[in-house]
């Protein structure tokens, strides 16, 4: 071969040329978006689910434990494929056509509620391990120093498993980040389907694939800083921290 | 249901080819050789930072520019799998390699194995070994993640469900039978390991 190796003309400039740039922007604005309604849905949903797993009352506990392993064992892909080609089809006619048409952005809000059902059962499963890996000890002697159960709870419980599950909530949220990609098989316009689409018209994909990465690379970054960041605001004196979290 | 077939084929791909990487890359993590270290360790976090699907389509284009022609969805999805998986399975394998205590492999040296043989005998099969449970939940992560090979064309599980879906419109059906064989394999997967959690706390 006598030609050069990589049979490929570069043309990075593409990425800020009009109207490429530009959708690549908006694409960002929608993952960004798309991700952070997603993140604290799922927080909700998971800090409700992963405190139903360690009541007492045993009905609770079961129907969290099926929730859990329900939207843990199918695969994200699979599940909005089912919110969105399946559940509006069991919908009367009439309704299924305003479903698809009059509301706005449909496909956004069907991958908010598949995206944040799926990220909860996996947030609840941190959270129950991380006020599971509190030693009972502790429970016990804020009852006989006279607090309530509740307080216990609200007291001595909770401060604890909230710093201890930082760490792993922080994947967690990274993953709601991610899986936003997952988007674009529906047709959400976020960064992922616009990279595409710059490839469709330009057919330059490995420059526009290299600008998402970069810019997941990029939310990455942020949001362990700011993760980070909150680690270290309620960091108690005195405690052992993660390395590198203190300081 | 040929795409069945295509996932666990692919799945079987991506875990093979993972873990070996992924053996390799997780001593690299751990090497004093800076030369092999930080690439190790930029691998592992630049791959980290990205979503799969990106993964997916970037060897999509990469790879026929390398060899110069086009290859067939499933090699470049294979290939994608493999690398991407290849990071996670490297973080666990690290970690259950610094489980193991520093003594093992200082014994080895003194008993004349040299490094290779020492990580091929004693600490990598130790390693494997407490690792099992994390191993397999990333492997059945492995294998919901193979459904992300739909997006460019190849014909799994999950495309196969919407070939016939476009085709019949019985979506409903369709897609809760895939949700439910998909979780049919990773329940039992997760059960296997919760088992092997027990047995081992009670060993």
């Amino acid at each position: 071969m006598e030609k050069h190796m990589l049979a490929y003309d570069f043309k990075w400039s593409i990425l800020w040329e009009e109207p490429y740039g530009g959708w690549i922007l908006e694409g960002v604005a929608t993952t960004i978006k798309l991700g952070t309604i997603c993140c604290f849905l799922s927080l909700l949903i998971g800090i409700i689910i992963g405190t139903f797993r360690i009541t007492r009352y045993k009905p609770l506990r079961i129907l969290a434990e099926a929730y859990t392993e329900f939207f843990r064992d199918i695969p994200l892909l699979v599940q909005l494929f089912f919110w969105y080609f399946a559940v509006p089809s069991l919908l009367p006619k009439d309704m299924r056509v305003w479903v698809y048409q009059e509301i706005p952005d449909f496909e956004f809000w069907i991958v908010v509620v598949a995206l944040s059902l799926y990220s909860s059962s996996r947030m609840a499963e941190q959270i129950r391990a991380g006020i599971n890996s509190i030693s009972p000890d502790q429970f016990n002697a804020a009852l006989s120093s006279g607090f309530s159960h509740y307080q216990a709870y609200r007291y001595v419980i909770l401060p604890l498993a909230v710093r201890l599950v930082i760490p792993p909530l922080t994947t967690e949220i990274l993953t709601v980040y991610k899986n936003t990609a997952l988007a674009m098989t529906v047709g959400v316009l976020e960064t992922t389907f616009m990279s595409q689409q710059v490839e469709s018209y330009t057919f330059h994909g490995l420059e526009a694939t290299t600008a998402a990465c970069v810019i997941y690379m990029i939310i990455t970054l942020v949001v362990v800083g700011a993760m980070g960041w909150i680690e270290k605001m309620l960091a108690v004196p005195g405690l052992i921290t993660r390395k590198g979290a203190s300081s | 249901m040929g795409g069945l077939l295509t996932t666990f084929e692919l799945a079987f791909i991506a875990i093979a080819g993972g873990l070996t990487l992924g053996i390799l890359v997780g001593m690299g993590r751990l090497s004093s050789i800076k030369l092999i270290y930080y690439p190790a360790a930029l691998f592992v976090n630049l791959m980290r930072t990205q979503p799969l699907l990106l993964v997916i389509f970037w060897f999509y284009f990469l790879i026929p520019l390398f060899l110069g022609r086009p290859i067939g969805s499933f090699t470049s999805a294979a290939i994608a799998f493999i690398i991407f998986e290849a990071s996670y399975f490297a973080e666990i394998i690290r970690a259950g390699i610094q489980s193991i205590s520093k003594g093992q492999m200082e014994a080895a040296y003194s008993s004349g194995f040299t490094y290779w043989q020492a990580m091929r005998y004693f600490i990598i099969p130790q390693a494997l070994k407490n690792m099992m449970p994390s191993l397999i939940t990333q492997g059945v992560v492995v294998f919901q993640d193979t459904s992300l090979a739909y997006v460019i064309g190849v014909r799994e599980f999950l495309r196969s469900a919407n070939v016939v879906d476009a085709r019949e419109m019985r979506s409903v059906e369709l897609y809760l039978f895939v949700g439910f064989v998909y979780f049919i394999v990773c329940f039992s997967m997760s059960r296997v390991c919760k088992r092997m959690e027990l047995k081992k706390g009670n060993a």
